[in-house]
């Protein structure tokens, strides 16, 4: 069974003037159990509609999306998200944030608190747990809020640009957090992302999408072993290989000077 | 960084009492070196000595009471009318579209200026003071509010929402607590508006509280008791905005501390 199904799905939105566009056309993709795959493609291509049809915010116009074989309706249980803000509440501790989710779910709510401090001792943030959200560097936030995703215990993450506002060093280390924490518990997570490295290191596949509409114009089954050891994948030979292939297919190299217009939303 | 806040606090206390003591001492001989009469400014002799006269003989306190307890009912009556009207306007556009004229109107229309009109309808009593302190508190109270539960992160909501939240969680769970620091920035606003709006509707008619004595006082010609009023009406409203930043600061403990201030 697929974990996360996009079956022929296609968006369009009302915009100005009674104009319709296409956001995303035709999209297929399918994620088996415990794959990590990558989405990469120009704004404004439709990547973050995409998640928002997985997690159930949005229903497709065509098409429709399975989760766990489930067609999605709305918000379901089988997802949870997390995007490039970390979205902690400022007025929770870091340890209440962890437990959003669990608390709008109404789970066991000691079992949810053990699940909580378990996940904040495996992110280094064990100590930290009663502090609140402005006391704690952007790198510590953003793994609490990794925290809050596992924390209702989804088969499927949806994560965007989960990494892009921290610092490149920060970065390297969550993506290190990441990459362990998907493989121990066997994870399937479809990540959005502009940067085409993490796009290779953290992935089984990346797939390429194209400018609006978006479409999937490439698939790139990465054979480098050792997803879980990102660092380690960071220095094989056959990464430079496949970023070449990513800027082609994005056309970026070529005209490095020319900056796209940006399309009307 | 500790240091130089503690030294910061340590010269701007020194400064704050200097500046005490040259307006006091100024104040009780400034006018007599100036040649001001005093019935246009009683030294401050004079005024605390018409303090102690109003204490024993014009029941000042009791006075004072009547206002604070104005003040307190009509702030709190205002409030919460103004945080529920807030909080329904803000979740509801069609709402807030189709009423947002008309509560413009009233918010342009001076506040205090309905206090004749209500003590036609509610005579010399409490009730029209405790009305126009309802009505001045409660709309920086509901535009804040308002503006607040417009102004969450959508992809808060979006987030409570993908853990399949109910509207009323949504609310309890992130609008609800978004919305209080500026909840309570309203309410501070509001507790030193109360004052005007009880003062005023003391002045317009009435025989008790601080803002009668205030027109007692200008009809004897006695600038000292106009003088102790005005002081009397400041310290209700100081306490007012004391007892606002008191609460807020057991409610909003999570913020970061101010870096100097605090008031």
């Amino acid at each position: 069974m697929k974990r996360l199904e996009y079956r022929n799905v296609t968006m369009r939105f009302a915009g100005a003037k009674g104009s319709v566009f296409t956001a995303i056309e035709n999209v297929d993709i399918a994620l088996d159990d415990g794959e990590v795959v990558s989405l990469i493609g120009p704004s404004g291509c439709g990547k973050s509609t995409l998640l928002n049809i997985g997690s159930g915010l949005y229903a497709p116009t065509e098409g429709e999306a399975y989760v766990d074989g489930e067609r999605v309706e709305g918000p379901n249980e089988h997802v949870a998200f997390m995007l490039q803000k970390d979205l902690l509440l400022p007025w929770r501790t870091i340890e209440q944030n962890v437990l959003l989710g669990t608390e709008i779910r109404k789970l066991d709510p000691a079992a949810s608190r053990q699940k909580a401090r378990d996940l904040l001792q495996a992110f280094k943030l064990g100590e930290f747990s009663d502090r609140y959200p402005h006391q704690l560097s952007g790198g510590m936030r953003q793994r609490a809020a990794l925290a809050r995703t596992l924390a209702v215990d989804p088969s499927v993450l949806l994560l965007d640009e989960p990494f892009s506002a921290v610092d490149a060093q920060t970065r390297i280390m969550l993506q290190h957090d990441l990459a362990q924490t998907l493989v121990k518990a066997n994870k399937t997570a479809l990540l959005i992302t502009h940067d085409l490295l993490e796009a290779v290191i953290l992935s089984d596949r990346v797939l390429v999408m194209s400018k609006r509409p978006g479409r999937i114009i490439d698939e790139i089954v990465i054979d480098i072993p050792d997803r879980d050891h990102p660092l380690k994948r960071r220095r094989d030979p056959k990464v430079a290989g496949y970023i070449a292939r990513l800027m082609d297919q994005l056309d970026i190299g070529e005209h490095p000077a020319q900056d796209q217009a940006k399309e009307p939303a | 960084m500790n240091a130089d806040r503690s030294a910061l606090v340590r010269r701007g206390t020194i400064a704050s009492v200097a500046m005490l003591i040259v307006f006091l001492v100024a104040w009780e001989w400034g006018p007599g070196l100036l040649k001001i009469p005093p019935y246009i400014v009683p030294p401050l002799s004079a005024t605390w000595k018409e303090f102690l006269r109003m204490w024993s003989v014009t029941a000042l306190p009791w006075h004072t009471g009547v206002t604070a307890f104005e003040v307190l009912i009509g702030f709190i009556l205002g409030s919460l009318l103004g945080a529920l009207i807030g909080y329904v306007l803000g979740m509801s556009p069609t709402a807030e579209f189709a009423l947002s004229p008309y509560i413009l109107a009233l918010q342009i229309a001076p506040k205090v200026a309905f206090a004749p009109l209500f003590i036609l309808w509610m005579g010399f009593t409490i009730y029209p003071k405790i009305l126009v302190a309802i009505l001045i508190v409660f709309f920086p109270v509901m535009v804040n509010v308002l503006t607040a539960v417009r102004g969450v992160d959508p992809d808060l909501i979006n987030l409570a929402r993908s853990f399949k939240a109910t509207r009323s969680q949504i609310f309890w769970k992130i609008e609800f607590p978004a919305s209080l620091p500026p909840l309570f920035a309203g309410l501070r606003i509001g507790s030193t508006l109360a004052v005007i709006g009880v003062v005023v509707g003391e002045l317009v008619g009435g025989n008790s509280g601080l803002g009668y004595l205030l027109s007692f006082g200008e009809g004897q010609g006695n600038t000292a008791m106009v003088f102790v009023t005005i002081i009397m009406l400041t310290i209700v409203g100081g306490i007012a905005y004391l007892l606002v930043i008191l609460i807020e600061m057991r409610v909003l403990h999570y913020m970061p501390k101010r870096a100097a201030g605090g008031i």
